[in-house]
């Protein structure tokens, strides 16, 4: 076994988790704005609890996707042309997502802001339902020839597991990001909020367990049916701390849900990085996919310099934005008048 | 149509859009971070009211960038996988640098600076803009670093076909990185030095248009006050330092870019000699450098180009730093070209359909000799209507005229267009290679890729003509967003920043030493409750 690329296949399941754990509730706040906010105070509210976290919590996404590249310029090739419509879409989901959010408050009227709600519900939407597709898939295989390549037309890639990893992600978002509310906000909202964790977690967390609990058969390892219980024991311990009003502890259980469930979904596939689901012979791992040693050493410098900085000043704002959001301090929207 | 000419398409609009909100963001930013520390050492209003109103605006272009970034970090994936397989060796670091090492500082510390106001210490806020905007710069260097191989191989040693990086430091010392990235930062401050100037121009002529400021017997602005709309003195301040600031910015970032430029045509002659006959549609060899070509440039024919107009010597000073070396043209470089590289493309199944047919070593001329023209015209208007609005305000203030103030708004669209014209130039006259070959001595030679060997061999036609589509109309309408939202923001002046000035309390200097005070939050009109558990802001 190399060393290298193990270390980075390890690194990019680390950039994952952290996208979908720091993203994970932002993406389900913005699903939440149609549907759970009632009125333009409590979408305010909404977004003003990501507000000054969102678009660094994104650049998780874009540090996965560019490691991938570094690190395993196969397998970034092969999963990214290979599910190229699924992407158009997220990436156009996260642009509607992302000027909805910078935009809405920008002009005052209801008809601006409920177009920009709507584009930040479903993009918010579309983009978790995409990405959990697109990993549920890199954990389950495509249908790639020995290039590496897509075969079988546009839509080759749809079958069970990309419903499977996009409900997954969704469903995990949703419930992140109600506990993240329920941690966040005051008043009516939070109350709502809570309701909604201790309703819908177990059907929330269902999917991503089951998609992590498939893998743990399919590719029978010991330490993984451990992770597998560790991240149930967390989803259990989130549920009874949220009734027990313990908002910080619950939100805490939701990660080790995330990351034992993650450990265990990554650690099931290795070293197969993206399956083929024609030909074993054709699937990349590890080894096969990986840039050379010098580049992954170079990029090891990188990250252990950089991650560690990230983690600080990513903490640091967390930190400084710590207090909860209240609809009583909303101040009034105002008109933008020519001079 | 097949689907390389999609996906070249589709980069192409993708990426010249992503580029018109990335220089304003790095020339801005870095202007509003001056503004900052400008307020921050002398407490004067005019440079809060500065960093607000251009903080606002930068806030509503920065989220663009943002937004069509990540479409350019995931499209080499999925439109140009064989690019990224043949390249990721060495390609795909500078760009894992710039997410881990520029972006997320960018984006962490521009939340911390829109909603820090009045929440963190003066200081601390103040260092965030400068961490925001440094970033921008350290993200750019590590984007062109990418480019720059592109342009000109080096770090690396050609194993099992492949480049394989083998000096990280020399990828990113390439000495084309280093002219293309000053080059690409002056180029971004003249966008923002525009900018700065045209908007502030049209508020200037505002104001004594509405009868609030006059011209006295002298010459000189008598400034006047309309407290209740927020247009007091101190807002006339607002908009001559800013014009001034940004006419200042524009004439140095010209003259910053003619230099990189000049360093960058140098290089160019040697690493990519054909890129620069066909700037120049010089079919034969020589020293003179075309004012004007007639010929059927989009024909790619050299037997009907006529240099109608030249200056003797100057491509020859342009290339070489003197007046009389022959510059070979087309001609003599397409044999060099055709011998070294091959006249048609190989056999090979990385091709597809395209393998064996006939290679263009010529870019598209009129694109490239238009672009190099448009590039250097634009620049120079600029810089010269800088220069000239400089003296105009000498006295305080704009003239009545409207047409003017008409020309200064619309000369904000200039730098655009250079830097547009410039990347379009210099992207398409590397063609027919996406990964150029470099006969000069310090490149390596054998590395180089066809654009035609790059693209998606699995990607269907219908998905990339699904996709440019999408692109293309969802970016389309979106600029017609953005644009409408600067212009109303722009119109509305410090107060749509500062929508407290319209409330009355403009007495000058009352947030001198207030670091926000009541007037927190993105716009100034968060409010704190008092209540210490509980944040607002301004979304």
């Amino acid at each position: 076994m190399e060393t290298l690329p193990t270390v980075w296949f390890i690194v990019i399941a680390f950039f994952w988790t952290g996208y979908l754990f720091l993203e994970g509730f932002d993406l389900g706040v913005g699903m939440m704005m149609r549907g759970f906010a009632r009125n333009n105070t409590e979408r305010r509210v909404l977004l003003n609890t990501i507000g000054p976290v969102w678009d660094g919590n994104e650049v998780w996404l874009i540090t996965a996707g560019a490691a991938t590249f570094a690190a395993f310029p196969q397998w970034y090739a092969a999963l990214f042309s290979g599910l190229y419509l699924p992407l158009v879409l997220v990436l156009l989901a996260l642009i509607f997502r992302a000027v909805g959010i910078e935009y809405r408050g920008k002009v005052d009227s209801d008809r601006w802001r409920s177009g920009w709600d709507w584009a930040i519900a479903l993009g918010s939407l579309v983009a978790a339902f995409g990405v959990g597709a697109m990993l549920g898939l890199t954990t389950t295989g495509l249908p790639l020839d020995a290039n590496g390549d897509r075969v079988g037309g546009a839509f080759a890639w749809f079958n069970g597991y990309a419903v499977l990893g996009g409900l997954a992600v969704v469903g995990f978002c949703l419930v992140h990001a109600a506990a993240f509310l329920a941690l966040k906000t005051d008043g009516d909202v939070r109350l709502r909020a809570k309701a909604l964790v201790l309703r819908w977690l177990p059907v929330g967390l269902l999917p991503m367990a089951a998609w992590a609990a498939a893998l743990v058969l399919r590719n029978g390892k010991t330490v993984t049916v451990v992770t597998l219980l560790v991240a149930a024991v967390g989803a259990v311990a989130a549920w009874l701390l949220a009734k027990a009003g313990r908002d910080g502890l619950s939100f805490a259980g939701l990660g080790i849900f995330l990351v034992a469930g993650t450990v265990t979904i990554f650690t099931a596939v290795f070293p197969t990085v993206l399956p083929s689901t024609l030909d074993e012979a054709f699937s990349l791992t590890v080894e096969s996919a990986s840039s050379s040693d010098y580049t992954l050493g170079v990029m090891s410098v990188v990250a252990l310099f950089g991650i560690p900085a990230v983690l600080v000043y990513q903490g640091y704002t967390y930190w400084v934005f710590r207090k909860r959001v209240s609809s009583s301090a909303i101040p009034a929207a105002h008109a933008v008048v020519a001079q | 149509m097949e689907a390389l000419e999609i996906a070249r398409w589709q980069f192409g609009i993708t990426t010249v859009y992503h580029f018109l909100m990335v220089p304003l963001t790095i020339g801005l930013g870095l202007l509003v971070a001056i503004m900052h520390t400008a307020w921050y050492r002398t407490g004067k209003d005019q440079y809060l009211r500065m960093t607000k109103f251009w903080g606002k605006l930068f806030l509503i272009n920065f989220i663009m960038g943002v937004a069509t970034g990540l479409v350019q970090e995931f499209q080499f994936g999925m439109a140009w996988s064989e690019y990224s397989r043949f390249v990721g060796d060495v390609f795909g670091a500078p760009l894992a640098m710039e997410a881990l090492l520029a972006f997320f500082v960018e984006s962490i510390f521009l939340g911390l600076w829109i909603f820090g106001w009045g929440r963190l210490p003066k200081a601390v806020h103040l260092l965030s803009i400068w961490c925001a905007s440094l970033a921008t710069i350290a993200s750019a260097y590590f984007i062109l670093a990418a480019n720059s191989w592109m342009q000109h191989p080096v770090g690396v040693e050609m194993i099992d076909g492949r480049p394989v990086m083998v000096d990280v430091w020399a990828v990113l010392t390439n000495n084309t990185l280093l002219v293309a990235f000053p080059h690409t930062i002056f180029g971004a401050l003249s966008v923002a030095g525009g900018f700065l100037l045209g908007v502030s121009w049209y508020h200037l002529w505002k104001r004594r248009r509405d009868g609030i400021d006059t011209v006295g017997a002298d010459g000189r602005v008598v400034v006047g006050s309309d407290p209740a709309r927020g247009r007091d003195a101190a807002d006339h301040k607002v908009w001559l330092r800013s014009l001034r600031i940004g006419a200042v910015v524009a004439v140095v970032s010209f003259a910053g870019v003619s230099l990189t430029g000049d360093l960058q045509a140098k290089l160019m002659f040697d690493q990519q000699p054909m890129k620069m006959a066909a700037a120049e549609a010089a079919c034969h060899d020589g020293t003179g450098f075309s004012i004007l070509s007639v010929g059927d440039l989009g024909s790619n024919d050299c037997s009907d180009m006529v240099a109608v107009a030249e200056l003797p010597g100057m491509l020859s000073f342009l290339a070489n730093g003197d007046f009389d070396t022959d510059i070979r043209g087309i001609n003599t470089l397409l044999p060099e070209y055709q011998e070294r590289f091959g006249t048609h493309l190989p056999d090979n199944p990385i091709y597809g359909e395209r393998a064996g047919t006939e290679i263009d070593y010529v870019p598209v001329m009129e694109v490239t000799y238009w672009g190099f023209r448009i590039m250097i015209t634009f620049g120079m208007l600029a810089a010269a209507a800088a220069v000239v609005a400089l003296w105009v305000v000498r006295k305080g203030t704009v003239p009545e005229s409207k047409w003017l103030m008409r020309l200064a708004v619309f000369g904000i669209l200039a730098p655009f267009g250079a830097n547009s014209a410039g990347w379009i130039f210099t992207e398409m006259g590397r063609q027919p290679f996406v990964v150029a070959p470099n006969p000069d001595p310090d490149g390596i030679d054998n590395v180089f890729m066809f654009t035609a060997a790059a693209v998606s061999p699995g990607v269907s036609l219908a998905e990339l003509i699904f996709s440019l589509s999408a692109f293309t109309l969802v970016y389309g309408a979106l600029l017609v967003v953005e644009v409408k939202l600067l212009a109303t923001y722009c119109r509305g002046g410090v107060p749509s920043a500062m929508p407290e000035l319209l409330h009355g309390s403009t007495a000058e200097g009352a947030e001198k030493d207030d670091d926000g005070g009541p007037d927190g939050g993105t716009g100034g009109r968060g409010k704190d409750s008092g209540a210490d558990d509980v944040l607002s802001f301004a979304y």
